[in-house]
């Protein structure tokens, strides 16, 4: 008995360390997500097909031969470039015409995005390989790889370069500004178009930053965006959306729970745990873990 | 009379896709050095006429020179590059960032580091409150406070012409007086300056000149000195 239970302790610890993993990979991809919602309370649904297209572009680099570095720089310009121009050419243009319309247009930009992969790449998953050569290290009776770690810790890397940037550069700062009050940061003559721009840039290169590092897990193919997607915009939503730490917070929430989840109870509930969490958010606390209750200004 | 800076011309503004004719056909000017009231009762069309100057809105019809220039096609922050900046109604400050975060803001488009060091220097000095808590996010100051951040924040942009919409609204009496002073003091210092305002009295009092606004149309206008005696103004506005 006593010995059953110290197996399933250390199954929990496994499942921890892999949630972990998996959290970070969320976790880069909610950014995005958040990053962008923050600036013009946009959910833009089409945040999965940036990373799909930017792990396309970096698959093919790496198929040209390129070393791994340059193929990951090739995968993060390409989504962030995606989403400056389809900001420009579709969201724009929409802006001023509500939220509603600018959530239909996200979808359907999202299934542009999906069908145009099927056609440009070939509906055929692809692999790309894990970014270091994978080695295993024993700790008792768990396993750690040491492409968890790196993953984990690309993941920490960026939220503090996030939070570097925000606090201590002018474009980071006039980011804020923006996110905040939109027409008074145009006052301050911040041009504001750009920093919408820069924060489509931004979210998307981490994306698909996320979507190489990706290669460890799981192959790539048009749809992946789609089940993603989802997963990281219920990571945001869950850690407060328009919150950076909170979207890694909740990045690492809907990791570590699909894979307690699916170690412990039954793999088929990988994709429906993070929904329950989603929905006993919202009941409980709408605005996320660490998003503040808004009062509507009279 | 000194150099115009800035010049509105038949401005029509509409709201609603044109269903609503907020301002009607009103022309003004102001001159170089000047503190000029646009006095008005809720709902007139003043703080719709400021936000068409500084290009948040845009007219339907006529002309809005700044300089002799044109600028009612801009966009606003390149209206703000001219040189001229706005502090906006219900003072709009940058709640989730530290005071010094909104005064740098303000001055966003400024490259001359020692300038905008003796710039700081100034509005800490007009308002030393702001100078005690520099480090501290706006949204724990008090409403007067923000409104003293909210100007300072706008003259960090150092403009040429300085628009303040509604300064003294829903703030203490006390913090009323201090910054009339401060608007004062930064006229002296040779800013020329575009007040809204309610509070007649102590706008008129600053001013050099005022135009009223009443259901979007401009049906006053004069040195200020004359239009406090003027038996309308103080029955509308100063309750005499």
């Amino acid at each position: 008995m006593n010995q059953n239970l110290t197996f399933f302790l250390w199954d929990c610890l496994q499942y921890l360390i892999n949630g972990i993993a998996q959290g970070s990979l969320y976790a880069l991809v909610a950014l995005g997500y958040t990053m962008v919602y923050g600036i013009i309370r946009l959910v833009n649904f089409a945040h999965g097909e940036f990373l799909m297209i930017g792990a396309m572009c970096g698959f093919y680099a790496l198929k040209f031969s390129l070393p791994m570095g340059a193929a990951i720089l090739v995968a993060m310009l390409s989504s962030g470039i995606i989403a400056v121009v389809v900001e420009r050419i579709v969201y724009r243009p929409i802006r001023a015409s509500g939220r509603i319309p600018a959530l239909i247009t996200a979808i359907g930009t999202s299934l542009f995005f999906q069908y145009f992969g099927q056609l440009t790449f070939g509906a055929d998953p692809k692999t790309i390989p894990p970014f270091i050569a994978e080695k295993i290290f024993n700790l008792g009776e768990v396993n750690v790889s040491n492409v968890q770690i790196a993953i984990f810790g690309i993941t920490f890397f960026v939220l503090i370069f996030l939070w570097w940037l925000t606090h201590f550069t002018k474009v980071g700062k006039a980011m804020r500004a923006t996110s905040f009050n939109l027409a008074a940061a145009e006052l301050m003559g911040i041009d504001t178009n750009k920093i919408i721009s820069f924060t489509f840039f931004l979210g998307a290169a981490i994306a698909g930053l996320g979507g190489m590092l990706m290669g460890y897990t799981m192959s790539i193919e048009p749809m992946m965006g789609m089940n993603l997607g989802t997963k990281a915009f219920v990571a945001a939503v869950v850690g407060g959306i328009g919150i950076i730490p909170g979207a890694a917070l909740g990045g690492f929430i809907i990791g570590i729970a699909e894979n307690l989840v699916a170690g412990l109870y039954k793999s088929s509930f990988r994709d429906g745990v993070s929904f329950f969490i989603l929905i006993i958010i919202l009941l409980v606390k709408p605005s996320g873990i660490l998003g503040k209750n808004i009062k509507e200004k009279v | 009379m000194n150099e115009k800076i800035l010049e509105l011309k038949n401005i029509n503004i509409h709201y609603g896709d044109g269903a609503i004719h907020a301002v009607k056909n009103i022309s003004l000017e102001i001159y170089k050095g000047e503190i000029i009231t646009l006095l008005g009762s809720n709902g007139a069309g003043k703080t719709t006429t400021l936000h068409t100057i500084s290009g948040l809105l845009k007219p339907t019809s006529g002309e809005i020179l700044f300089n002799n220039e044109p600028i009612h096609h801009l966009p606003a922050h390149k209206i703000t590059a001219q040189g001229l900046a706005q502090s906006p109604e219900g003072r709009q400050v940058f709640a989730n960032m530290t005071i010094l975060e909104n005064l740098e803001m303000g001055a966003y488009l400024r490259a001359d580091l020692n300038e905008i060091k003796a710039d700081y220097e100034f509005v800490f000095s007009l308002f030393p409150k702001l100078k005690e808590r520099e480090n501290q996010l706006a949204q724990t100051l008090s409403g007067g406070e923000q409104q003293m951040l909210a100007i300072a924040r706008a003259y960090m942009a150092k403009p040429t012409l300085l628009l303040l919409d509604e300064p003294s609204l829903g703030i203490a009496p006390i913090l009323v007086s201090s910054i009339f002073k401060a608007i004062k003091e930064i006229n002296r210092r040779g800013m020329t300056i575009l007040l809204v305002e309610q509070n007649a009295y102590l706008a008129l009092k600053i001013s050099t000149r005022a135009y009223v606004l009443t259901n979007g149309e401009i049906t006053l206008k004069g040195p200020a000195h004359e239009l406090m005696n003027n038996s309308d103004i103080k029955k509308a506005y100063l309750g005499q």
